[in-house]
């Protein structure tokens, strides 16, 4: 008998979180994402945390702002429109150093979209979303283990760095279903001695707030935040490269998208061109220093999205425009073939740029 | 699997659990036998991987497919078509009914109760799969079926055992989901009717004792 159960990816992530220790869950539904919630709503009861389906995505925000001052862990996932609405709160997470985890499982946009899946919030999630200076800490799962291993390493890395991270997910990786073994899950605790729980007379009050009445301070405190971001680029990037070793050709590509990149690129290498992947696993921090490093053997990057071409723009600046970067993608809700991916490859290959 | 179905052969249990995959092929298995069949896709609960995905193999084979105007589009509304009602009420057709996950998508088949049970024909299979994370133990699986039930005023007549665990699936887990589809059959009073697995699986000397209905699933392209 395995260890192994087979779950839908939403369903990893909601028992990963309760793995993890969060026993606070607050969210609004909306597909394709509503499995977390009615797992929670199942689980929660029966293990002494709260399920609370808020009026809105802006309540349920509200109410993880809270739970994190209090310093506890706590979590919300949505879907795109859902996570537009959550914007403001991540903003004022942010401000206020507390440690959350969001969890957005992308559908097609802008606006109200549609329901299938996309990765058109990559820009939403990596360069703010809300308004003034932050970041998230923004992991890409591409299997349904990775959707539990990475909410455990989202909650670990919100805590150590007093910042929300966020599992930016695709409506098929939160649909399918694949074996998970949760036996594997290790997670950390972290002292949170900033937590508002109460004096007891014993110590001065703790404060959570991101109002800052004299400007001089409120830059003081964003200097010390982007200090920390700093160490997080150094010290917490995550990044898969396959068959990059000769490869004279890169795709780069997360999530869903990598999955059918690496199925092309088997093919490709079955044809004979050197060709590999570099997948970024932290979206924010970016990987930058390895494809720095791949643009000095390989001559093409080939950006492969579930959008207009977003994260095409980081792959130049990480290369700083040394290579020609192209975008293989599809928009709407739809998903690149590994046919397509091949195509745009072999093309690479010729030496034209599509 | 009897040779004798019901004019009416519906597929329940919780979400996940296999319902679709089981209800295409069941209903493909049908058309070898029977002129007239379709397959009703009564799921009002999931937006992806629904009976539309199966539509070629199903025109290809002359199994009709009946499924929500909406199925596989951006529109995330639960409306079943009108046109159901034909299939359901010709005595002449064999009917195959996937419906939705958990009491919540088993709803939609209340709409139909009534007509089902005044005819009396029908075979209503509770699918499980005891690797899915809430009905791991008999005792949970009786749970969602009671609650299906419920929601759907219409009594089950027997039990699938459909455990896998996707890829990973070994004989052993299949025998370890019949024994707990076993003791979910002495729970519940009703019959374990067969045992689903991927179609490598058929000719398993371990599961010659079991009732063994194969399964072809989809290439999965990611």
């Amino acid at each position: 008998m395995s260890e192994k159960v087979l779950m839908k990816g939403n369903e990893a992530i909601a028992e990963a979180a309760i793995l993890a220790g969060c026993r606070h869950y607050f969210g609004y539904p909306i597909t394709p994402q509503t499995e977390i919630a009615a797992y929670m709503a199942k689980k929660m009861p029966k293990i002494g945390g709260c399920f609370l389906q808020a009026e809105s995505e802006i309540a349920a925000i509200n109410m993880v702002y809270g739970v994190a001052g209090a310093g506890k862990r706590v979590m919300t996932s949505s879907s795109s429109p859902g996570i537009s609405l959550k914007s403001e709160g991540l903003s004022y997470l942010a401000g206020s150093d507390l440690p959350a985890l969001v969890v957005n499982v992308q559908r097609g946009g802008p606006g109200l979209g549609g329901i299938q899946p996309s990765q058109s919030d990559y820009f939403q999630a990596t360069k703010g979303g809300g308004h003034g200076d932050y970041k998230m800490i923004v992991l890409a799962p591409s299997s349904v283990q990775e959707m539990a291993s990475l909410t455990v390493k989202g909650f670990d890395l919100a805590d150590k760095y007093r910042m929300t991270a966020m599992i930016l997910a695709d409506g098929t990786t939160g649909q399918m279903m694949e074996p998970v073994n949760l036996s594997e899950v290790e997670v950390q605790h972290y002292e949170k001695p900033w937590a508002v729980t109460g004096t007891k007379m014993e110590r001065p009050h703790n404060i959570v707030n991101s109002l800052f009445l004299e400007p001089e301070e409120l830059e003081k405190n964003n200097f010390a935040r982007f200090e920390r971001y700093k160490q997080i680029e150094e010290n917490e990037v995550m990044v898969e490269e396959y068959l990059m070793d000769d490869a004279e050709l890169c795709v780069v590509a997360f999530g869903i998208a990598a999955r059918v990149s690496k199925n092309a690129i088997n093919e490709a290498r079955k044809k004979g061109i050197k060709v590999g992947l570099i997948r970024p696993i932290t979206l924010w921090p970016f990987p930058k220093k390895t494809l720095l490093a791949a643009a000095e053997h390989v001559k093409q990057f080939i950006s492969v999205e579930l959008n207009m071409g977003q994260m095409v723009e980081d792959i130049e600046l990480a290369t700083r425009c040394k290579r020609p970067v192209t975008l293989c993608n599809r928009t709407g809700g739809m998903i690149p073939s590994p046919a397509q991916v091949l195509a745009a490859i072999e093309e690479a290959d010729k030496g034209g740029q599509a | 699997m009897s040779n004798h179905p019901k004019r009416i052969t519906i597929f329940c249990g919780h979400y996940g659990s296999g319902k679709t995959n089981i209800a295409v092929n069941f209903a493909l298995h049908l058309r070898q036998t029977h002129q007239k069949v379709a397959i009703l896709d009564l799921d009002i609960v999931n937006p992806y991987f629904r009976t539309k995905d199966s539509q070629t193999e199903l025109d290809a084979a002359g199994v009709e497919l009946i499924c929500s105007d909406y199925a596989g589009s951006n529109l995330d509304i639960p409306a079943l078509p009108a046109a159901m009602q034909r299939p359901i009420a010709d005595h002449d057709t064999f009917c195959v009914l996937d419906i939705g996950g958990d009491d919540q998508g088993a709803v939609a088949l209340g709409r139909f109760a009534d007509q089902i049970k005044a005819e009396g024909n029908y075979d209503m299979l509770f699918v499980s799969n005891f690797f899915r994370p809430l009905t791991k133990t008999a005792q949970e699986a009786l749970e969602v079926l009671r609650d299906i039930e419920t929601a759907c005023h219409l009594p089950f007549t027997g039990i699938v055992n459909n455990s896998n665990i996707g890829d990973a699936t070994a004989v052993d887990d299949i025998l370890l989901g019949a024994q707990k589809a076993k003791e979910l059959s002495a729970l519940s009073g009703l019959p374990l009717v067969m045992t689903s697995v991927r179609e490598d699986f058929a000719d398993a000397q371990a599961l010659a004792n079991e009732n063994v209905f194969p399964l072809h699933l989809q290439e999965k392209l990611i």
